[in-house]
C-alpha cells in the first residue's frame, strides 16, 4: 500500500463483497479474479492528490463515505424511469435500447429488438448467470491490479451491458445503453460494460448515465472494449447525472489491425467526475479518435485522463478535448500519448482547449508525450482563453446583443466536438440541448 | 587525411573532445558530510555568523529530506558520504591581485578550453570571473565595473565585503528549504558568483563565469546570486566544460536572480560537462536549481540554455512573475546522445497582472539518449490578463532514443490566455536527401538541419555564445544520423 493512500474503509465494502460473492453466479475464474481484485483494492486504498495521477482530483469524499450497494429499484423508481423514458430527448437514441435501473437490467424498459444473428446485446449479469460464453475478455482489458477503482468495480459489479457484434455484422442503428440512478445518497453503483466488435464489423454504442432523483450516488463504472481486425466501432459516453453525484469511470479499448475506434467522452453532470480513457493501438494501421467535451458550472469538478498507447506501427490517433467552465468549476485534463519503440510511422495529434467563462473557474491541462520510436509525427497543443473579443465585436456589429453573441460563441466553441459524433440521433439531441442551454432558443444551431 | 564520416552513427560515437586533468595541489576537507564539515567550510571561508547559521539550518533541513524520484532519469544511488565537499586550489597568495599571480598551470587549462583570460580581457570585452573548482581565482574588469557601481565578484568575497546585500537576497528566491539538491547546496556551497547592478545602470559588458570541475571526486556546489536594482540591465553568461573521468561527479548548483522595477536580467548558459562514455560510464550528474524573481513592475528575466553535456541533467530554470507587467522567458536546447538523460524545462508562475511568458524548448535525442521536457505554467488568481506561449519541439535521431514532454498548465484566472504546442518528429529523409544532392556531406546536412531546428533559441544567445553553441551542437551530434 502506498503510504499516501487513504485506506478503504474495509468494513462496509467487505460486507458488501462477501454478500455479493455468495449471491453471484458465473464462471469460477471470475470468482477468483473478483476476490483477488477486492484484496488488491484494500491494499491500494483510495488515491489522494499526492498520487501523480490524482493530483487535481481529491476523492476524499468518496474515500471517507460509507457507501453501501444500491438496493433493487422499487415502484417509485420504476415510475421515475417510465417518466424519464417517455419524456427525455435522450431516452431513445438508437435502435436497440438496454436500460439499467439502479445498476440492474430492467427488462420491461429495454428493447433489445431484432439485432440479427451474430449480435448480442443484453445483461451481463444474466449472461454470466446463464453460463454464456463471454470468454476471458471480461477483466482482461481493465488492469485492476494497479487501479483502485477498477479493482473495486471488478470485485463488486453484478450487472451491466454486454454487446457482442459478430464477424462482419454491420449495425445500421446505435445500441443505446442507459444507466439510470434513483438510489439514495451514500449508495454506490458498479456498472460494467463489455463491448466486443468482431472482425470487419461496424457499430455504434451509446453508454449514457443519468439521475432520476435529487440524491447523489457514487457511480464507479468500468467499460472494456475490444475492436478486432478491421472493425469500426464508435462508443459515446454521455454523463448527465445530477450535481450531487460522484462519478468515476474507466474505459479501456483495444484496437486491432486496421480497426477504427472512436471514443467520445461527453461530461455535463456530476459534482465530481473522473474519467479515465485508455486506448491501445494494438495492430498495424489502427486508428483511434478520442473526442471529448466537458462542460462544468457551479462547483462541479471534472477530470479527464486519457492514454493513447501506440503499441504497433502505422497507427493514427486523433484526440480533441474541449472544456467550458463557468461558476467556480474546476477541470483537469491529462492526455498522454505513448509511442512504443516498435511503433514506427505513428501519427498522433492531441489538443485540449478550454474556454473560461467566469473569474473563479480553475482549469489545468497536462498534455504528455512519451516517445520511444523515431519515425513518428506527434504533436499536442493546449489552450486556455476567453471568448474572442473580435468575434464578439463582429457579432455585435451585426446587431446581435453582447450577451446573445457570447452565448452563440460558446455554443460554437463546443460544436466541432459534437460534429465529430457519427451517431446522428445523439449528435442532434446534444446540439439541441446545448443550443437551448446557451441561447434559450429552440433548434440545433443550424440555420 | 581522415576518412570522412558517412553516417550519423559514427558521428555520435565520437569521444568527448575536452577531457583532460590539470594537476594542481588542492586543499580539501575530508570525505563525507556532517555538521563539522559545514562548520569547517564556513570557517575556511571566514564567513560571518549569519552565513554559518544559514548553512546549518539548511544542513538540518537536508537531513529531513529525501532525494526526489519523480524525474524521468535513472542513475545509481549517490553516496553523499563519499563526496569531498570542499576543494580549493592552493594559491600563492590569499587573493591574487592580477593575472600574473595566478597559477600558470591554471591559466594553461583555460587556454586549452579556449578561455584565454587576457585575450578576452582585451579582445572580447568580457569580464570573466573564473571559477576553478570552487574558488574564484581571477576577476577581470572589476575596476571598470566598480566605476559604475556594479559589484561583480566571487560569492565568498561578497559574503565578506557586502554582507548586507547577501543577507537580504540570499535565499529570497530559492529558500534553503526548497528542494533536496538546493538544500544540500545551501549547506555546503563552496563559491560562485555574485553580481549587483545599481539603479539605472546598464552593465556595459556581458558578465561571464567559466565554471569548471577539476579535482577528482569533488562535487561542485556553486551559488550564484544576481540582483538588478531598479532600471538596471545585466546579461550574464555561464559556460562549462569538464575534464574526462570515470567516476560520476555530482554538481548541485543554485542560481538566484532578483529583478526590481524596470530591471532586466538575461542569463545564458552553455553546458558541456563530461557526459560519460558511450556505454554511459562516468559523466557529471547535474542537479541544478535556477530561479529568477521578477519582483518589480515591468521587470524581465530571460533564461537561455544550451545543454549538451552531463550524464544526467535535472534543471528547471524558472521565473516567478510577481511584479505587474513583468516578463519571463525561457529558451532551451537540450541534446542527449549515447546514454545521456536530460529532464529539463521551466516553471512560469504568474502572480502579477499583465505578466507574460514565453517558452521555447528544443530537445534533440540521439543514440540511447532520453530527453524530457517538464514544465509548468501557473496563472494565479490575481494575474489578470496573463499571457503565456509555450512551444516544445523534439527531434529524434535513431530508433532507440526517447523524447518526452510533460507540461503542466494551470489557470485560475479567466482573463489569462495560454497556448501550448509540442511536436515530436525526426529529421526528414527528404530534407537530408535535398541537402545531400546539393553536395553537402551527411554530417554537414544534419548539422545544418539541427541548427535550423534550434535557431529560435540560438538567436537569443549573445553573439560569442551563439557561435560556440552552434559548434558545440555540431560536435555533439557528429555521427548521429544514418
Amino acid at each position: 500500500m502506498s503510504v499516501t493512500a487513504i485506506p478503504a474503509t474495509g468494513g462496509a465494502y467487505r460486507a458488501a463483497f462477501e454478500a455479493a460473492a455468495r449471491a453471484q453466479r458465473g464462471p469460477g475464474w471470475l470468482g477468483t479474479a473478483r476476490r483477488a481484485a477486492f484484496e488488491r483494492f484494500l491494499e491500494l486504498g483510495f488515491p489522494t492528490p499526492k498520487h501523480e495521477e490524482w493530483r487535481h482530483t481529491n476523492v476524499a469524499v468518496i474515500a471517507r463515505g460509507e457507501f453501501t450497494p444500491a438496493p433493487p429499484p422499487d415502484a417509485a423508481a420504476e415510475a421515475a424511469a417510465e417518466k424519464f423514458l417517455a419524456g427525455s430527448p435522450f431516452a431513445a437514441l438508437g435502435g436497440a435500447r438496454l436500460v439499467f435501473l439502479d445498476g440492474r437490467y430492467a427488462a420491461r424498459f429495454s428493447t433489445p429488438g431484432a439485432l440479427g444473428a451474430g449480435v448480442r446485446a443484453g445483461s451481463l449479469g444474466a449472461a454470466l448467470a446463464a453460463g454464456d460464453a463471454i470468454g476471458e475478455a471480461l477483466t482482461r482489458e481493465a488492469p485492476w491490479s494497479e487501479l483502485a477503482f477498477v479493482a473495486l468495480n471488478t470485485a463488486l459489479f453484478d450487472d451491466g451491458a454486454v454487446i457482442e457484434i459478430g464477424r462482419g455484422q454491420v449495425l445500421p442503428e446505435p445500441v443505446h445503453v442507459l444507466y439510470l440512478a434513483t438510489a439514495a445518497a451514500a449508495q454506490y453503483l458498479q456498472p460494467r460494460t463489455l463491448i466486443l466488435a468482431g472482425r470487419d464489423s461496424q457499430a455504434s454504442v451509446i453508454e449514457a448515465y443519468a439521475s432520476l432523483g435529487e440524491q447523489g450516488v457514487f457511480t464507479n463504472a468500468v467499460t472494456e472494449i475490444v475492436a478486432e481486425e478491421n472493425a469500426a466501432l464508435e462508443h459515446a459516453r454521455l454523463q448527465q447525472e445530477n450535481l450531487a453525484s460522484y462519478h468515476v469511470s474507466a474505459t479501456f479499448a483495444r484496437a486491432g489491425r486496421t480497426a477504427r475506434v472512436a471514443l467520445h467522452a461527453l461530461t455535463f453532470g456530476g459534482a465530481l467526475t473522473r474519467n479515465d480513457v485508455t486506448a491501445v493501438l494494438d495492430g498495424e494501421g489502427a486508428e483511434v479518435l478520442l473526442n471529448g467535451l466537458y462542460i462544468a458550472g457551479g462547483r462541479q469538478h471534472i477530470d479527464n485522463h486519457t492514454v493513447l498507447d501506440h503499441a504497433q506501427p502505422l497507427g493514427t490517433s486523433r484526440e480533441f478535448y474541449k472544456g467550458i467552465l463557468d461558476g467556480q468549476a474546476s477541470t483537469a485534463f491529462r492526455g498522454r500519448i505513448v509511442v512504443r519503440p516498435d511503433a514506427q510511422h505513428t501519427d498522433a495529434i492531441q489538443s485540449d482547449k478550454n474556454l473560461l467563462l467566469s473569474a473563479d473557474a480553475v482549469a489545468s491541462s497536462d498534455p504528455q508525450l512519451e516517445i520511444r520510436a523515431d519515425d513518428v509525427r506527434c504533436t499536442h497543443g493546449a489552450t486556455f482563453g476567453q471568448i474572442d473579443a473580435e468575434a464578439l465585436f463582429y457579432l455585435q456589429s451585426r446587431g446581435i446583443g453582447a450577451e446573445a453573441a457570447r452565448r452563440l460563441l460558446t455554443f460554437a466553441f463546443a460544436s466541432d466536438v459534437l460534429a465529430r459524433l457519427r451517431c446522428a440521433p445523439l449528435r442532434r439531441a446534444l446540439e439541441r440541448e446545448l443550443f437551448h442551454r446557451w441561447t434559450g432558443l429552440e433548434g440545433d444551431g443550424e440555420a | 587525411m581522415p576518412t570522412p564520416i558517412t553516417n550519423v552513427e559514427e558521428l555520435t560515437l565520437q569521444e568527448y573532445k575536452y577531457g583532460f586533468v590539470t594537476d594542481i595541489e588542492t586543499e580539501t576537507v575530508p570525505r563525507g558530510l556532517s555538521e563539522d564539515i559545514v562548520r569547517r567550510i564556513s570557517a575556511i571561508k571566514r564567513e560571518p555568523e549569519f552565513m554559518l547559521e544559514w548553512r546549518l539550518r539548511a544542513y538540518r533541513q537536508w537531513l529531513k529530506m529525501t532525494e526526489p524520484t519523480w524525474a524521468n532519469v535513472h542513475y545509481p544511488k549517490i553516496d553523499y558520504q563519499d563526496i569531498i565537499y570542499y576543494a580549493a586550489p592552493k594559491l600563492k597568495t590569499d587573493a591574487p591581485k592580477s593575472l600574473d599571480e595566478v597559477d600558470p598551470e591554471l591559466l594553461a587549462t583555460y587556454e586549452k578550453l579556449g578561455v584565454p583570460l587576457r585575450e578576452r580581457e582585451i579582445l572580447a570585452g568580457v569580464a570573466v570571473d573564473a571559477v576553478f573548482d570552487s574558488v574564484s581565482v581571477a576577476t577581470t574588469f572589476k575596476k571598470k565595473l566598480a566605476e559604475l557601481g556594479i559589484i561583480f565578484c566571487s560569492f565568498s568575497e561578497a559574503v565578506r565585503e557586502h554582507p548586507a546585500l547577501v543577507e537580504k537576497y540570499l535565499g529570497s528566491v530559492v529558500p534553503y528549504t526548497d528542494n533536496f539538491f538546493a538544500t544540500l547546496n545551501s549547506a555546503v556551497f563552496s563559491d560562485g558568483s555574485f553580481c549587483y547592478v545599481p539603479p539605472g545602470v546598464r552593465c556595459p559588458m556581458e558578465l561571464s563565469t567559466y565554471f569548471r570541475i577539476n579535482a577528482q571526486d569533488s562535487g561542485q556546489f556553486e551559488r550564484t546570486l544576481i540582483i538588478a536594482d531598479e532600471g538596471a540591465y545585466v546579461s550574464y553568461l555561464e559556460g562549462c566544460t569538464a575534464p574526462k573521468r570515470d567516476l560520476n561527479q555530482l554538481h548541485a548548483a543554485v542560481v538566484e536572480l532578483v529583478a526590481l522595477d524596470n530591471a532586466t536580467i538575461k542569463y545564458s548558459t552553455v553546458q558541456n560537462w563530461y557526459p560519460g562514455d558511450k556505454e554511459g560510464r562516468g559523466g557529471i550528474y547535474n542537479f541544478v536549481t535556477k530561479r529568477g524573481k521578477a519582483l518589480g513592475k515591468n521587470s524581465k528575466i530571460s533564461w537561455t540554455q544550451v545543454e549538451t553535456g552531463s550524464a544526467i541533467t535535472w534543471k528547471y530554470p524558472s521565473c516567478i512573475l510577481q511584479g505587474e507587467n513583468s516578463v519571463g522567458e525561457f529558451y532551451s536546447v537540450a541534446v542527449t546522445k549515447n546514454r545521456q538523460q536530460a529532464d529539463t524545462g521551466t516553471k512560469m508562475l504568474h502572480l502579477g497582472k499583465n505578466t507574460r511568458s514565453t517558452i521555447v524548448s528544443k530537445g534533440i535525442s540521439a543514440g540511447f539518449g532520453q530527453n524530457t521536457y517538464r514544465g509548468a505554467v501557473r496563472i494565479h488568481k490575481n494575474a489578470d490578463h496573463a499571457r503565456d506561449y509555450s512551444q516544445c519541439d523534439s527531434l529524434l535521431i535513431g530508433d532507440r532514443c526517447g523524447a518526452h514532454t510533460f507540461p503542466v498548465l494551470e489557470v485560475k484566472n479567466n482573463t489569462a490566455t495560454i497556448e501550448h504546442e509540442a511536436s515530436t518528429s525526426r529529421i526528414g529523409e527528404d530534407q537530408l536527401f535535398y541537402c545531400r544532392q546539393r553536395g553537402l556531406s551527411m554530417e554537414d546536412a544534419v548539422s545544418m538541419i539541427v541548427n535550423g531546428f534550434c535557431k529560435e533559441v540560438f538567436r537569443e544567445l549573445p553573439m560569442e555564445f551563439a557561435v560556440e553553441a552552434q559548434k558545440l551542437l555540431s560536435v555533439s551530434l557528429e555521427g548521429s544520423v544514418g
